[in-house]
């Protein structure tokens, strides 16, 4: 009866069924890989593609389905940067901040987009648009600095030009 | 039967990433609506990044190209009105566009290279397994597979060569070990994390020029005896999954890969399996956990992985760059490839300029080449136009150079004698603007970042690390502060299992030792 508890005040922890899209998304990654040497880590990016993160409730479907234990396909998740167990915004921005990008400028467009998008990294905007996430170069270091965009790459990036690109984003999502 | 020109507009990620593919669209476009019949091709990146968008023009197949760059988007309409489809804009006397380069093979940054990995990469259409044969691809496979095993493996350890991933350990030692190990299953693992920064030579050839590196796991696993390989790919390189994919599939339909290798009874199976964002999947063991479906958590050694490697069997686990060297050391034979470099650095290296330099790219050359030929001749110095201060040399475990070091040849041992390490060969450049006492903090984060948490020095060292460095820098008991730093570095060199711990000490000490003053600015 969560209706009747005040707002704020936290759900007990309590392992809910799966929701249909949940198990749908892991019973077809688990149908593609489970045969393979070493699936778990395709598996679950076949779930993230799928649902855009690996939502709690997919993790004992994923154990039950390898004959691993929860702990262990958990600490998988976790261990990963790229696995994400809460949904992102529509469009991801991962910018880079490795050595390359900071020689020439990175560290300064990475103060500009966290300032235009008002998050900071991991943070995604309040109307769920972007996420912002810090990556560790994205081997376009001769033309840095670097960014993505909703999976598209940009190289050699001013914060003006960034400007356009989250324009541009904003239209298209 | 096509016709027309051949158009080149590389699908490399780096040229994708200033336009590439609006370039491409606008081509086929324009020539449509011109009624002109074009054969456009996405090839690789020749490696000249300031000069991508780079389009390159044939007249006839196998013809001279010539080269227009960097093209954005609208200049495309020009480039047909000044006729660069039928050699006007190029033709001797003619006015010639703004961006043409003439043939691009004579631009002198490529001219003065030694290509024998990069020999083809930006010229061939990367997933065209004609292409691939007629520039010469799979004479190192047909050479192995008329050697005996063991007769590769010493063509490899003739050659000298040394594992570019990083601990440039000789790879035909390592291929003997596991050709020497028995077991049922055993192994071959590309290494394609490509983490450091300041690097894409990886990159490059898997999406320019896959079926090299293809070539060069199949001939491994004829000479150790494997018949399966794994290609550990970083999940940021999407394009080159892609490509990878497609050369596979294609190699597999021409019989290069599956059962019954070319019809020599020899069986070997691919597969591409990409990382997940973690740093320290780069690292041999962890990889091998990764792909065993785990957590990368490094692993103690010995056992080898040569010895008990990917689901305990015997395993080769090299580098992009190592295993794309071998067609070329099989097909011309070991030593042809030890007649380049110097001392016990054999053969030539993909360096990758980075950073802040003017001319960012691509320059395979033989050992011994020193580093102020490559920021000044080849880099044509910083792209601010400021001097040079520091560089840094083989990613994030790697050491910061100052000037007075640019004469060290690139070279093994020359670099371990200054304290310094070639790695995977990438030179990020830093100019008078950086703040070398903000480097050495961030190498202490990185590692604390990525850190996969085994060893207390590394996990926990490397964030007391930042925090030392943040009171050095506000000036609270400087000496005492940069002495526990040292300290600190002692602690994580000496008590690492691997690498990550046991190196991010040499840039937060060399931005030390080199650069004392931004450690005493306040
Ligand atoms: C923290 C860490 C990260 C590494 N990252 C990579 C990498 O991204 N690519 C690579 O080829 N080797 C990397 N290495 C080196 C590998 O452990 C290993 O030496 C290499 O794959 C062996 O292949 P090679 O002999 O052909 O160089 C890394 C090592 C460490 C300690
Ligand atoms: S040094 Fe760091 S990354 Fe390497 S094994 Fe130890 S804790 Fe893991
Ligand atoms: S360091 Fe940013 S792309 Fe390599």
């Amino acid at each position: 009866m969560p209706r009747l508890l005040p707002p704020g005040t936290k759900m007990p922890v309590r392992q809910e069924p799966a929701t249909a899209s949940v198990t749908a998304a892991v019973a077809s990654a688990v149908d593609r890989h489970k045969d393979r040497p070493g699936a778990l880590l395709p598996i679950l990016h076949d779930v993230q593609q799928a649902l855009g993160h690996v939502p709690e409730d997919a993790v004992p479907e994923i154990a039950q389905a390898l004959n691993l234990s929860r702990a262990e396909v958990h600490g998988v998740v976790t261990f990963y940067h790229d696995f994400r167990s809460t949904p992102p915004g529509r469009v991801v921005i991962k910018v880079c901040r490795a050595e390359s990008c900071q020689a020439v400028g990175g560290d300064a467009l990475v103060a500009h987009i966290k300032q235009r998008l008002g998050v900071d990294f991991h943070g995604t905007t309040a109307d769920g648009h972007f996420s912002l996430e810090p990556v560790y170069c994205l081997g376009n270091c001769a033309l840095s600095p670097a960014l993505v965009i909703g999976g598209e790459i940009h190289g050699r990036v001013t914060p003006e030009r960034l400007d356009a690109l989250l324009q541009a984003a904003r239209g298209s999502a | 039967m096509k016709r027309g020109p051949i158009i080149y507009v590389p699908r490399d990620s780096g040229a994708l990433s200033v336009g590439a593919e609006s370039v491409a669209q606008a081509i086929a476009a324009e020539a449509l609506l011109r009624g002109i019949e074009i054969q456009l091709v996405r090839n690789g990146s020749r490696g000249m990044y300031w000069l991508e968008p780079l389009v390159e023009v044939a007249l006839t197949p196998g013809g001279r190209r010539d080269g227009f760059g960097p093209v954005r988007r609208d200049d495309v309409a020009s480039l047909f009105e000044a006729g660069f489809h039928t050699g006007a804009a190029t033709a001797a006397g003619a006015s010639s566009h703004p961006l043409a380069l003439g043939p691009v093979d004579q631009i002198p940054y490529l001219a003065s290279q030694q290509r024998l990995t990069f020999a083809r990469v930006g010229i061939v259409d990367p997933v065209s397994v004609a292409d691939y044969e007629a520039h010469g691809g799979w004479r190192g496979l047909q050479a192995a597979l008329s050697l005996d095993p063991m007769a590769i493996v010493e063509h490899v350890v003739t050659s000298g060569l040394r594992g570019r991933g990083g601990a440039a350990f000789p790879t035909g030692i390592k291929w003997r070990t596991v050709a020497g190990a028995s077991g049922p299953q055993k192994y071959i693992v590309a290494n394609a994390d490509e983490g450091d920064s300041g690097t894409f030579s990886d990159r490059m050839v898997m999406e320019g020029d896959p079926f090299m590196l293809i070539e060069g796991m199949i001939i491994a696993g004829l000479a150790v005896g494997a018949t399966q390989g794994y290609i550990y790919l970083r999940s940021e390189y999407p394009h080159a999954h892609a490509v990878l994919n497609q050369a596979i599939a294609a190699a597999t339909v021409k019989g290069y890969l599956g059962g019954n290798i070319l019809g020599s009874g020899r069986d070997f199976h691919l597969e591409v399996r990409l990382g997940a964002g973690a740093y320290i999947c780069g690292e041999e063991t962890a990889l091998l956990e990764s792909l065993e479906g785990k957590r990368g958590m490094v692993r103690p050694k010995p056992p080898l992985p040569a010895i008990e490697g990917l689901f305990g069997r015997p395993t080769v686990v090299n580098n992009v760059i190592t295993l794309a060297s071998v067609p070329f050391i099989l097909g011309e034979g070991g030593a042809a490839y030890r007649d380049y470099g110097e001392g016990r650095s054999r053969g030539t290296l993909p360096l990758q300029l980075a950073g802040n330099i003017k001319h960012g790219g691509l320059v395979e050359r033989a050992f011994g080449i020193t580093l102020r030929e490559l920021l000044y001749d080849y880099g044509g110095g910083s792209r601010s136009g400021r001097p040079i201060r520091a560089v840094q040399v083989g990613g994030p475990l790697g050491a910061y150079l100052p000037a007075a070091q640019f004469d060290t040849p690139i070279d093994y041992e020359a670099f371990l004698g200054i304290d310094a390490m070639l790695g995977h060969g990438g030179i990020v450049v830093f100019d008078d603007t950086v703040d070398m006492a903000r480097m050495a903090r961030y190498a202490m984060e990185f590692c604390a970042i990525e850190s996969c948490g085994k060893c207390t020095p590394c996990r926990i060292g490397s964030t007391r690390g930042v925090e030392v460095v943040d009171k050095i820098v506000a000036g609270k008991e400087r000496a005492a502060n940069t002495a526990l730093l040292r300290d600190l570095c002692d602690t994580m060199v000496g008590g690492s299992l691997c690498a990550l711990g046991g190196m991010t000490p040499y840039p937060v000490l060399s931005a030390l030792n080199h650069f004392p003053e931004d450690f005493a600015k306040s």
